[in-house]
């Protein structure tokens, strides 16, 4: 009896000493194998008294638990040791770059395309579009602005043929004569798009965007289209305040027709819109002429409402500090990897339009 | 359309200031350009005496100067006018002064060796008059006390610069303009003061307006001043011609050209005694020709209108004169016209010929009809004051009679445009005060709209005329209400934005370039497609549409190569033109990827770029738009601009008749072409157009949701088939095998080289095999791993590789 108790300390003992895996299987073996103490132990269990038997069975079996597990928790330490140190081993430079991933770039036009577009999605507006070769009918004549207009010089025009029958659109306002042909009132559109002059210097290229508005219905006003403007200029310059200026000009399809301004301030050489006294022009619009509407078989009457237009470029350039105009088309990799917007940043009501 | 705040108070009697002026102006919608003073270059000539004057030692001719420009010292001055003596009040200009004439800017200058400081100036240098001998010559009398005050006083009056729509000719003179100020409360309107003249005798030479189909000219008003001295402009007008950056020329074009522009009154002056024998009206033969007083020799075709005598074509109607009849210094006898032209006919002509003049602009948006005396008077006055002269009465030939529109007005339309509402009493002011006779029925009124406004046809511009005289600023802001009659986005919409941003998260920068491009570039994309030429480009190089994204993209790429990039990927999303009617043209997303993948990599092994890589890009675009996969189909024709070899086309479907996408190596020889230096080019081409609408609704696809918890199986199979034949069709061979069990299947070898046949190849695939019903036993698998074999074998000509 007092032979296993020594047993026991003398091996637990031994077991809280360093040892490595051959040695805790030498014990192992030492303990239950064929010839093991403990095995030994048990043998001996058959030639005492039943009482006797009993009693040192129960601790011959606890004294077993207890090696054992202590033989299997050594093992576990020595085996996490092990792996320890030889995790030890395999530590790399974690300052190391990581693998490439290339970040593509979605461009200015089309990062403010979208904003444009989720801002009029909140009120209603849904999107047209129209081809970029117009005829001279649908670019202009239909738009109250006949052959002998002077406002036709206003346009530089790109054709494409000598009849100048066909050319490259001027204004995404020949959208409105295809949306109200091809429909029924009431109409509440925008139409982004590619537009084209044949212009060019620091402020003008030969291919611009623009994006336009017509909202027509039974008693739609100038108050409403005031109201529109200033929702969406306040909503993309993402400011609570705008000062905003109407002022009374002339385009041959809309009549009252209006240019806005916005205030501005410069600060440190950059342009703070909201603010200040300085006024910006940044887009035309009015009533639709009752001619227009005549022309697309719309009954003035009965029906009225606003038209605007927008430059896309222009008011990307304000609100993200692009000086030039021409830099948005010259496909220059830097200016593209600067100015560009990352894909996942997708202009949204409930997100909101930029981070 | 120029002036000085004073010349506008010659018509409105007004007590505002300048500012508020300008504000106004604003406000009615006549945009101001600018608000300067005219040329701050104006104010360094200064009036000046000069000293002493001594002989240049260095020079006979030139004398040097001590002179007064009001400052403690003199300064000296190296002078070759003769008149430069002593105690001469002239006019000094500084260094840094720009000298009228020339736009030449003094310095500082040794002149023979002796330093000069500034210029003492002639009335030519000045562009006061031709006069350009010796220096100018003040009156002591009336400069004596002015020395070193500027000497062009008027002109540092403010110049105020509209910008005039072309609906407005009315304010192309000053009156129109004083007249919109005045109705929006910024002044009174003057009555234009007219003395009366004597009109003696009959102008004698005969005038006729032929009737002529589309004839341009419907009155030609004139008369003849017999006697007169033309001579300079006295100063107040030759001030007024210079305030607007004009060149005063002699009186007579002096006063022609201020009537104009005060009155958009254009008038033209003939020398009376180069007119043979009688005036006529008439159109245009083919052939004519006439040199006008821009010094070019014009020849006309049918149909213009010309003003003619005897001889032949005088000038162009409204657009300008010829040099035989025109008025020169020694001038006696003159007619004057004063006419009207159609718009139409001036716009018509001039276009044809490419004239643009002061007179064509006027008349091209619509001259008042009933100014023609009002001109003549005026002009006819000034000239008799200044020049002398007996003046003829006024013979008026008239085919039309230009009388007053008239349009019903109901007032309440005002209300129903603009959203707020205006008293009836202010509206009829507002009217009047632009110069409509109104008579009231109830809530009509009837209006007469004044000849001077040949925009105003309409209701609706009769609401304009309101709104802009009352102001803007008395619109409401109404909320905007947020009803929706449509989706934002259509079906093809949302496809353009998603695969825009698809495309962009697989590492490709969008750009946007041109629609047009370099007929040279884009030749060798444009397939069979029309080239589309613009008939007037910007530059010789954008001379067409483009048939190809790749022509614009493959131009910048080798842009960005020259700045030193390398590895390089973009792409476009836009238009591509089929031929050159609206609706012809296809949306078309092209990207391009050049250099290496992993370049000075620590971690990956560098290459090049090559087609799996776009092959890639392309069909996981397309995954993520919702095609499936499963059906996509490829095949190796793709088109010229692509590598025979290594480019191919998607199909969505086998069956389909067009690709969707097309992807590959550029073709060398274009690379080589365009002098592209690159490693490796690849591209993709994606057909927005053709990506028809199968998609599945993201809700029916998620509803039917089946998988199996059975045990999967893997198998390995290596298959040595011809070395043209196409993976695709070993793959749906297999599959097709059991298309219930085989869940897919993966090549993870390709094989050529030692122990296969110079024509063969080996393609090594993984199987799984996995039943949705139940474990499938040793020998399920073992019966499908040999019915793979078999039909393989069979269908394929492939030999399973043992």
């Amino acid at each position: 009896m007092s032979d296993i108790k020594k047993i026991k300390d003398e091996y637990l003992n031994k077991l809280d000493t360093d040892l490595n895996i051959e040695s805790v299987n030498q014990i192992k073996t030492e303990l239950f194998g064929k010839n093991g103490q403990i095995s030994n132990s048990f043998k001996t269990l058959g030639s005492l008294q039943t009482d006797e038997r009993k009693k040192f069975a129960s601790e011959l079996n606890s004294i077993k638990d207890e090696l054992q597990e202590k033989i299997n928790f050594k093992l576990h330490e020595i085996e996490i040791k092990e792996i320890n140190s030889k995790l030890e081993n395999e530590k790399v430079d974690v300052t190391l770059p990581e693998r490439e991933i290339n970040q593509g770039k979605i461009h200015p036009v089309s990062q403010v395309i979208d904003e444009i577009s989720s801002i009029f999605s909140e009120i209603g507006f849904s999107v047209e579009e129209g081809p970029d070769i117009e005829n001279e009918h649908y670019n202009f004549t239909a738009l109250n602005t006949p052959d002998n207009h002077p406002a036709r010089d206003m346009h530089d025009t790109f054709y494409l043929d000598d009849n100048k029958e066909l050319l490259l659109r001027t204004h995404t306002s020949p959208v409105q004569v295809r949306t109200m042909l091809n429909g029924k009132p009431p109409f509440k559109i925008i139409a982004p798009g590619r537009t084209y002059r044949s212009d060019s210097d620091q402020t003008h290229s030969p291919m611009f965007h623009q994006v336009e508005g017509l909202h027509i219905d039974k008693n739609i006003n100038m108050g409403h289209l005031k109201g529109c403007l200033n929702y969406f200029i306040k909503s993309f310059f993402e400011v609570d305040k705008i000062k905003m200026r109407f002022r009374p000009s002339h385009f041959p399809f809309t009549e009252p027709s209006a240019e806005v301004d916005i205030g501005y301030e410069l600060k440190d050489g950059k342009i703070v819109i909201g603010e200040g006294d300085k006024w910006l022009e940044i887009l035309g619009c009015g009533m639709v002429h009752p001619n227009v509407l005549k022309n697309v078989k719309v009954n003035p009457e009965e029906y009225q409402g606003y038209a605007f237009g927008i430059g896309i470029d222009r008011l990307g350039m304000l609100k993200y500090g692009i000086n030039d105009l021409r830099a948005f088309f010259e496909t220059d990799y830097r200016w593209l990897n600067h100015f560009g917007f990352d894909p996942l940043d997708v202009p949204s009501n409930y997100r909101g339009l930029s981070r | 359309m120029k002036f000085t705040v004073d010349w506008l108070k010659d018509h409105l009697d007004t007590k505002k200031n300048d500012n508020e002026l300008i504000e106004k102006l604003t406000d009615v919608g006549l945009e101001v350009e600018s608000f300067d003073n005219l040329s701050s270059d104006l104010e360094s000539f200064k009036v000046a005496k000069i000293i002493n004057a001594e002989k240049h030692p260095n020079a006979d001719r030139l004398r040097i100067c001590d002179v007064d420009i009001g400052e403690k010292n003199t300064v000296k001055v190296v002078c070759g006018a003769p008149n430069a003596k002593k105690n001469l009040l002239t006019v000094y200009a500084g260094p840094g002064s720009i000298i009228p004439k020339n736009n030449m800017k003094l310095t500082v200058s040794k002149i023979r060796g002796v330093t000069s400081y500034g210029m003492l100036c002639s009335d030519s240098e000045l562009n006061l008059s031709q006069e350009s001998e010796g220096i100018t010559e003040l009156k002591s009398s009336h400069y004596s006390d002015k020395i070193g005050k500027n000497f062009f006083k008027n002109n540092t009056k403010k110049v105020v610069d509209l910008s005039i729509t072309p609906n407005r000719p009315d304010c192309l003179g000053v009156r129109g303009v004083a007249r919109d100020l005045a109705a929006a409360g910024a002044g009174k309107l003057k009555k234009i003061s007219l003395k009366d003249i004597k009109k003696n005798g009959s102008q004698k030479i005969k005038v006729s307006i032929t009737k002529d189909k589309n004839q341009g000219c419907t009155v030609f008003g004139s008369c003849l001043i017999e006697g007169v001295s033309n001579r300079e402009s006295p100063q107040w007008l030759k001030e007024k011609i210079v305030s607007l950056g004009q060149k005063p020329i002699s009186a007579i074009v002096d006063i022609t050209n201020y009537v104009m522009l005060d009155l958009n009154r254009p008038l033209h002056a003939y020398d009376a005694d180069k007119i043979d024998n009688e005036i006529i009206v008439r159109n245009s033969k083919k052939g004519e020709t006439f040199k006008a007083l821009d010094n070019k020799e014009y020849k006309l075709d049918d149909d213009m209108c010309v003003i003619s005598d005897n001889s032949g074509v005088l000038g162009l109607g409204g657009i300008i004169g010829g040099t035989r009849s025109g008025t020169e210094i020694n001038t006696k006898n003159i007619l004057l016209e004063s006419a009207y032209f159609l718009p139409r006919s001036i716009r018509k002509t001039s276009k044809l010929l490419n004239i643009d003049t002061d007179a064509k602009f006027r008349f091209e948006r619509g001259i008042d009809p009933q100014s023609i005396e009002i001109g003549l008077t005026k002009a006819a006055q000034l000239i008799s004051e200044i020049c002398g002269g007996k003046i003829s009465k006024f013979d008026i030939q008239k085919t039309a009679k230009h009388e007053k529109n008239k349009i019903k007005f109901n007032i309440s339309l005002f209300e129903k445009i603009t959203g707020f509402k205006v008293k009836d009493k202010e509206v009829i002011e507002i009217l009047t005060d632009l110069g409509f006779e109104i008579s009231r029925k109830k809530f009509e009124l009837d209006l007469k709209i004044p000849t001077w406004r040949p925009d105003i046809t309409q209701p609706i511009d009769i609401v304009e005329e309101i709104v802009r005289i009352k102001g803007y600023i008395n619109i409401e802001t109404l909320e905007p209400e947020k009803t929706r009659i449509k989706d934002t986005l259509n079906k093809q919409q949302k496809l353009f934005h998603f695969l825009q941003r698809s495309v962009a998260s697989k590492g490709y920068f969008e750009t946007v370039t041109w629609s047009f491009t370099d007929s040279k570039i884009n030749t060798l994309f444009k397939e069979n497609l029309k080239e589309i030429k613009i008939v007037n480009p910007i530059s010789s190089d954008l001379d067409v549409l483009r048939n190809s994204i790749f022509s614009n993209l493959s131009f910048y790429l080798k842009k960005n190569l020259d700045r030193g990039f390398k590895d390089i990927s973009l792409f476009e999303i836009g238009p591509i033109f089929k031929d050159r009617k609206p609706g012809q043209q296809l949306t078309v997303i092209g990207a391009i990827k050049s250099g290496k993948i992993s370049r000075l990599n620590w971690k990956e092994k560098e290459r090049l770029v090559d087609v799996f890589d776009v092959k890639k890009d392309v069909i996981q675009t397309l995954v993520e738009a919702g095609y499936d996969k499963q059906s996509f189909f490829i095949r190796d024709k793709s088109p010229s601009y692509y590598h025979p070899g290594k480019a191919g086309s998607v199909y969505l479907d086998k069956d389909d008749i067009e690709p969707v996408a097309y992807f590959g190596e550029i073709h060398p020889n274009i690379i080589k072409k365009l002098d592209i230096k690159t490693e490796g080019l690849v591209g993709f081409e994606i057909y927005l157009d053709h990506l028809k609408d199968n998609k599945i609704k993201l809700k029916d696809q998620k509803s039917n949701f089946e998988y199996s918890d059975y045990q999967k199986s893997e198998r390995d199979f290596a298959f040595v088939v011809d070395k043209n034949y196409k993976a695709q069709d070993l793959i749906e061979i297999i599959s097709s095998v059991d298309k219930n069990l085989i869940r897919s299947i993966k090549i993870f070898d390709v094989y050529e080289g030692e122990n296969i046949p110079n024509d063969k190849k080996s393609i090594a695939l993984n199987v799984t095999i996995q039943s949705s019903q139940k474990t499938l036993e040793e020998s399920d698998l073992e019966k499908i791993n040999k019915l793979i074999i078999s039909t393989v074998e069979s269908k394929s000509g492939a030999k399973i590789r043992s």
